[in-house]
């Protein structure tokens, strides 16, 4: 076997073989550790992997895997830009964080005996988060969404042992999901029937210079499924109580990963098989897209103030964020889209760390409303200097990840002419300081009830760091996510030629 | 006139949307759980009655090779290269959208002559020419090239006088149809799930549960105090 | 208690064989005309289904315990995914059947690769209806007669 060759099927393949494999490991003997390593590993051999991919892409250019050597477009490709290699590396590095976080949070919070049920859905939630960026074929987005959206009810459920609502938050998302992927197929049905092919890059080449009823209608289609799917405003009212109530280090793994993997399929429909000169994208840009994402970026953050579940708020805030990225988009430009890459990057960051030090507090005080945190500073000083760096990311202070993603995002909006754009976005800066700001406040300024509590332990405290410090190297060192993002905008702009 | 005509031409679509808006409607506006989930049912299944009917090709078979076919696949044992240029060979759907594309199911009479009509692939000038109705022949010969896996991109041609549907959308949404299974399958064990930590599968009640939950007191029968 | 439905159980004990064996017929049969694993897979459930629905849950999960369906679903799904990995093992892409028979001058290797994934489809179906079968048969009915 020539592992550089088949490197790009080594993510989904890889984890879709162990995840069988976990459900024999026996979850109660050792403590449950024999699935916990084995999921962990996994997770670390992904990222390697994603990693190699990332770099070689990087490099070498775009990679195209044809699967049962069976040719384009009539087979199925996977196909490897730096857009997708980015988000690829996001996603599968999260993965390899979360799945080592999620030891001793996840044994406090579902019953032993559904351990090594619970790593296997995980590392499926994973494979299909991974499929769905690493695959060129449209009909191949729809089934690995679903693959990764079957296992997240089932995960968000588990949340039930701690507070029943995991259950009717599980229901509803699975109703608001399966209407977003079956629009998404009623899209993609129309795009097939108007052009006879399902392969991204084919299906570019068929629509180019076409605009009609049908296109239009299936792109619409495509746009509301996948919108649902990313949390859209508005179409955001699953994911609140979906992430509220699922096990802490469920919360963790999809806050960073599972909508912005649905961000960039509306991206990469947008660009890679619609095409962003086509009118009617262009519409959608400033009809649909820009408004909703500002009405979202606002809307949402004023909502986030007033909650007093943690995690709901940091879930308002999510679909917040998802507005900034829907705004880079909507410009329709190189630095735009660059901008909204790199805040996708920078999000999944800044949001993993800050749900990893809820996921702490959860474990060791068992509450996650926000008076609940009156005094963490002085009672869990590690988790709450943690969670502050990352508020501050959040919300923006030089140094951090969330300065970077801002600051493209007013550079694109100053060069593209619309100086309102860097408005809003201050705007809604200056809520999320509100928001993080009660907490942060809550948590210094406070006494709370009890005196010093145990730390987390260190197998949570570790990745909580380790993403924290991503958050401040990424914020000093930009090379890596900018430059690639900017890279990955022209050739996506390309693409849209 | 013809609009009744163009209207009722494309009845797959009628029974199609028909269905969704039902789906959604149930799904909106039922409370019981249950009830969501027979309406999502239906929702999903309009869009597999969606795509079986854009594969679906007047007068053709399902794309199985018959006795005859399997002669000309051993006549042609050969040459499997998997074939890169079938993509307008790949059915209906493959319909340029300038070539009109609301024909790529055409119900304008079901033209028995088109199942012994000759193979030859027309090129696109015939496409175009040929008028919104009964146009049956050229419609269906794309679709007699369509390839088999493994099988010679040829064989089709030597098959000539069976015409096939174009099997691309059915497999497609086999993969759907599964998937919508597996759906169903989460969303019962949920609900089962749901009746057994609340008592009551009727959303409103569900909510106001939750409400007493969220506002601090604990309802003494879970689920009933409203 | 034994001689209840006495005629239901003798025509199920007589036609539990043949579908198990139409289940294979379908299931084998799928190369080369309608059928495969996942027709085959639900076939071979639904003989079980009506062993319990006649004879009790309890008798069927004598037969086929659960411990054995979860092997069956694992089994079944490395079967499918791992001819796919195997295929790289061998040189070829993933999926890429053409490598299991590599001489071969009519893609002999395609029929063997369908075969085998169609074989793990088919068990694995097949166990993870059942599976869903007995958990939701198997739960303890907990509620009361008067809220139905």
């Amino acid at each position: 076997m020539n592992l550089a060759a088949q490197l790009p099927v080594l993510p989904i393949i890889i984890p879709l073989i162990a995840a069988p494999l976990t459900i024999l490991l026996p979850p109660r003997r050792l403590k449950g550790l024999l699935p916990y390593v084995f999921a962990t590993l996994v997770s670390w051999i992904v990222f390697a992997a994603s990693a190699a991919l990332l770099h070689s892409v990087a490099t070498a250019g775009p990679i195209s895997y044809h699967m049962g050597d069976w040719a384009p477009p009539i087979g199925i490709e996977y196909r490897i830009d730096l857009a997708n290699a980015l988000v690829l590396t996001l996603v599968s590095g999260v993965a390899a964080l979360a799945f080592p976080f999620s030891y001793a949070s996840i044994r406090a919070e579902i019953d032993d005996r559904q351990l090594s049920m619970f790593y296997a859905m995980a590392l499926i939630a994973m494979v299909g988060l991974l499929g769905v960026v690493i695959t060129g074929d449209a009909f191949n987005v729809f089934v690995f969404v679903e693959i990764s959206s079957l296992s997240t009810y089932a995960l968000v459920a588990l949340g039930a042992a701690r507070d029943r609502r995991a259950l009717t938050a599980s229901f509803n998302y699975l109703v608001m999901g399966t209407i977003g992927a079956t629009f998404f197929v009623i899209g993609l049905g129309l795009l097939y029937q108007a052009t006879g092919t399902l392969n991204m890059a084919d299906l570019k080449i068929q629509l180019a210079g076409e605009s009609n009823r049908m296109v239009e209608a299936g792109f619409a289609f495509i746009l509301v499924g996948m919108g649902l799917k990313a949390a859209m405003f508005p179409m955001h009212l699953w994911m609140p109580n979906a992430y509220a109530h699922a096990p802490s280090a469920v919360a963790v793994f999809l806050a960073a990963t599972s909508t912005k993997v649905a961000v960039y399929v509306v991206i990469r429909f947008i660009y890679t098989v619609i095409g962003a000169d086509f009118d009617f994208a262009g519409a959608a840009f400033n009809w649909l897209i820009a408004p909703l994402a500002v009405a979202g970026m606002m809307f949402a953050s004023i909502v986030a103030i007033f909650q007093d579940d943690l995690k709901r708020m940091l879930a308002y805030s999510s679909v917040g964020q998802i507005g900034y990225m829907l705004l880079g988009v909507s410009f329709g430009t190189e630095q735009g889209l660059s901008a909204s890459l790199v805040h996708l990057f920078n999000h999944g960051l800044m949001k993993g760390a800050l749900f990893m030090a809820a996921a702490c507090v959860v474990l060791r005080l068992g509450t996650q409303t926000c008076a609940g945190y009156a005094g963490l500073a002085r009672r869990m000083p590690l988790t709450a200097a943690a969670f502050i760096i990352a508020a501050l990311s959040l919300v923006g202070v030089p140094g951090t990840v969330g300065f970077i993603s801002k600051w493209q995002l007013l550079a694109a909006s100053f060069d593209s002419g619309r100086p309102w754009a860097a408005f809003l976005v201050v705007g809604a800066s200056l809520l999320a300081v509100i928001y993080m700001g009660r907490v942060i406040e809550l948590m210094t300024m406070r006494e709370g009830a009890g005196g010093r509590t145990k730390e987390a332990p260190a197998t949570m405290l570790i990745p909580l760091y380790i993403l924290v410090a991503a958050n401040v190297y990424f914020g000093l060192n930009t090379e890596m996510t900018v430059d690639l993002a900017e890279r990955a905008a022209v050739a996506l702009m390309g693409d849209a030629r | 006139m013809d609009f009744v005509t163009f209207a009722l031409e494309r009845y797959n679509y009628w029974i199609f949307i028909t269905l969704m808006m039902m789906g959604l409607y149930i799904v909106i506006a039922r409370g019981n759980l249950i009830k969501k989930m027979i309406g999502l049912n239906v929702f999903q299944t309009s869009v597999f009655i969606y795509y079986i009917s854009i594969g679906k090709i007047d007068g053709g078979t399902a794309p199985i090779y018959l006795p005859d076919d399997l002669k000309a696949r051993t006549a042609h044992a050969g040459d499997h290269a998997p074939s890169l240029a079938g993509k307008s060979e790949m059915g209906a759907g493959a319909l340029r959208p300038d070539e009109s594309l609301h024909d790529g199911f055409d119900l304008a009479g079901n033209d028995l002559a088109s199942l012994t009509a000759p193979a030859e692939r027309p090129d696109a000038a015939a496409i175009h020419a040929a008028p919104a109705g009964g146009a049956n022949d050229i419609l269906a010969a794309p679709a007699l090239t369509i390839d088999g896996p493994g099988a010679g991109a040829d064989l089709a041609h030597q098959a000539a006088d069976i015409l096939y549907s174009n099997p691309l959308p059915h497999v497609l949404i086999l993969t759907a149809i599964v998937v919508g299974i597996a759906t169903t399958a989460v969303g019962l064990a949920l609900i089962v799930r749901i009746r057994e930590a609340y008592g009551t599968i009727e959303e409103d009640e569900l909510e106001a549960a939750d409400d007493i939950a969220e506002f601090g007191h604990i309802p003494h029968k879970p689920g009933r105090a409203a | 208690m034994r001689d209840e439905h006495l005629i239901l159980r003798v025509v199920i004990k007589l036609m539990f064989a043949p579908i198990l064996l139409f289940a294979l017929y379908v299931q084998f049969h799928g190369d080369y005309g309608a059928g495969g694993g996942f027709q085959a897979g639900v076939i071979f459930a639904v003989a079980f289904i009506l062993h319990a629905l006649v004879m009790g849950l309890e008798e069927t999960r004598r037969v086929l315990p659960i411990g054995a369906l979860r092997m069956m679903m694992v089994v079944g799904f490395l079967f499918y995914a791992g001819t796919g990995a195997a295929t790289m093992l061998l040189g070829g892409n993933l999926l890429g059947y053409d490598a299991i028979a590599p001489h071969s001058t009519h893609h002999e290797g395609q029929h063997y690769g369908i075969l085998l994934v169609e074989f793990g489809v088919g068990m694995a179906v097949a166990s993870t209806m059942l599976m869903i079968f007995y958990h939701f048969a198997g739960r303890e009915p907990e509620i009361r007669d008067e809220d139905w």
